[in-house]
């Protein structure tokens, strides 16, 4: 099958995807590119395929078959030693749940990736605090998980999740566990680190208010994938 | 919204002449849509010939826009009674998303289609009301909110729909 070039200037892209869990087609053809700095949500019903599809372009999980691009680089040319160091040092996740370290501190959490990528822990320290004030829970470092809010929980792992100043935050339902008012406020200042940070944010999501704090949206169905920009 | 009852309720806390009015209700009601300077002295009028405000005094000079306006005690009643009566609720019916994708479906068109576009135009202005929210000051943020859940709730809708359009279209060509 012939494949359409990735978008110029795309950061990450993805043509032609097609992932099966034994009976089941998760991704089918799907498509995708993100621009640094931009952010896109991946919408659709449960089951459609966005998370197979976010997971793909995190190097999570491999396709089938497909190209994912990532700076120009394919991929699935890389051995898994060099997948794991791109997934350490150029992308941040956060997820809906269960993310944080309980045994550390807040900020030991924040700090935790730098300090697995050899940073001295002073130094990581000090990055994730000035990390803590920008998501407004620094007062927080020295608590543990157990002690905070979900609210406050889900904007230290945003914290942690940016530290490294990732170019690509994958975003898997960062609001799901949080009430409106929390969950608009984590969009809020997610969304304001990301772009201050120039990091492209892959927001996958149900929910509409939380998909009006992206540039546009893409919309997974029976494992396809629709860029609205392009169609309307 | 009732004008005339806004305009009373903003008397409530001291008599004004009419531009101090529409001047009030401008900056606390009428962010996209400000008082024409006729609607405020027709609906004075109106209210006058009711008994529900009076003329408190007039400035030197004449003419309509000098009157100072006062609420009377029948106006008070008339704000109490408005305010305790609560709103209808609006149960929007006559869906135009719904006649065109039963259309779709009766034609062998693309309902789904139909439903990603619209998606596409409420997030559109979900997104704009959003930024507006980030900018704006409370009072901003709460009105922004209300167009917001109005909008998710079309979009709930949209989602639902989406779901069973194999069963409406077997509904609608049965």
């Amino acid at each position: 099958m012939t494949r359409t070039a990735p978008p110029a200037g795309s950061l990450l892209a993805a043509q032609d995807l097609h992932k099966t869990y034994g009976p089941t087609t998760a991704l089918d053809g799907a498509e995708f590119s993100i621009h640094p700095g931009e952010v896109v949500a991946v919408m659709g019903p449960s089951g459609s395929g966005k998370s197979t599809l976010l997971h793909c372009l995190a190097g999570i999980v491999t396709p089938d078959s497909g190209s994912i691009t990532y700076d120009g680089r394919e991929l699935a040319t890389m051995g898994d030693a060099q997948r794991s160091a791109l997934r350490r040092s150029e992308f941040g996740f956060v997820f809906q749940f269960g993310q944080l370290v309980p045994e550390l501190t807040c900020v030991e959490n924040v700090a935790l990736p730098l300090r697995l990528n050899g940073t001295a822990r002073k130094e990581a320290e000090r990055t994730a605090l000035a990390w803590m004030e920008r998501l407004e829970v620094d007062d927080l470092a020295r608590k543990r998980p157990g002690e905070v809010s979900g609210g406050q929980g889900q904007r230290v792992a945003v914290a942690r999740a940016l530290v490294t100043d990732p170019r690509v935050l994958f975003a898997d339902e960062p609001t799901g566990a949080l009430d409106s008012l929390n969950g608009e406020r984590v969009m809020e200042l997610l969304t304001e680190a990301a772009r201050s940070a120039h990091a492209a944010v892959v927001l996958v999501t149900h929910e509409a208010r939380v998909a009006a704090y992206s540039d546009r949206e893409i919309v997974v169905r029976d494992g396809k994938s629709r860029d609205m920009e392009r169609v309307v | 919204m009732s004008i005339g009852h806004t305009l009373l309720g903003l008397l409530e806390s001291g008599p004004r002449h009419g531009y101090d009015l529409k001047r009030a209700f401008d900056e606390k009601f009428g962010h996209d849509r400000p008082l024409h300077y006729g609607q405020v002295y027709s609906t004075m009028s109106r209210l006058l010939k009711h008994g529900l405000v009076e003329v408190d005094g007039i400035e030197a000079g004449g003419g309509p826009e000098r009157k100072r306006y006062a609420i009377t005690e029948a106006g008070i009643t008339d704000v109490e009674r408005w305010l305790a009566t609560p709103e209808k609720p609006e149960p929007y019916l006559q869906s135009a998303l719904y006649t065109k994708v039963v259309l779709a479906l009766l034609t062998h068109r693309d309902a789904a289609d139909i439903l990603d576009t619209q998606r596409s135009e409420h997030l559109r202005s979900m997104r704009i009301l959003t930024e507006r929210k980030r900018k704006g000051d409370l009072a901003d943020q709460l009105i922004c909110d209300h167009a917001l859940f109005h909008l998710e709730a079309d979009l709930r809708w949209l989602e639902l729909t989406a779901a069973r359009l194999d069963k409406l279209r077997a509904a609608v060509t049965a």
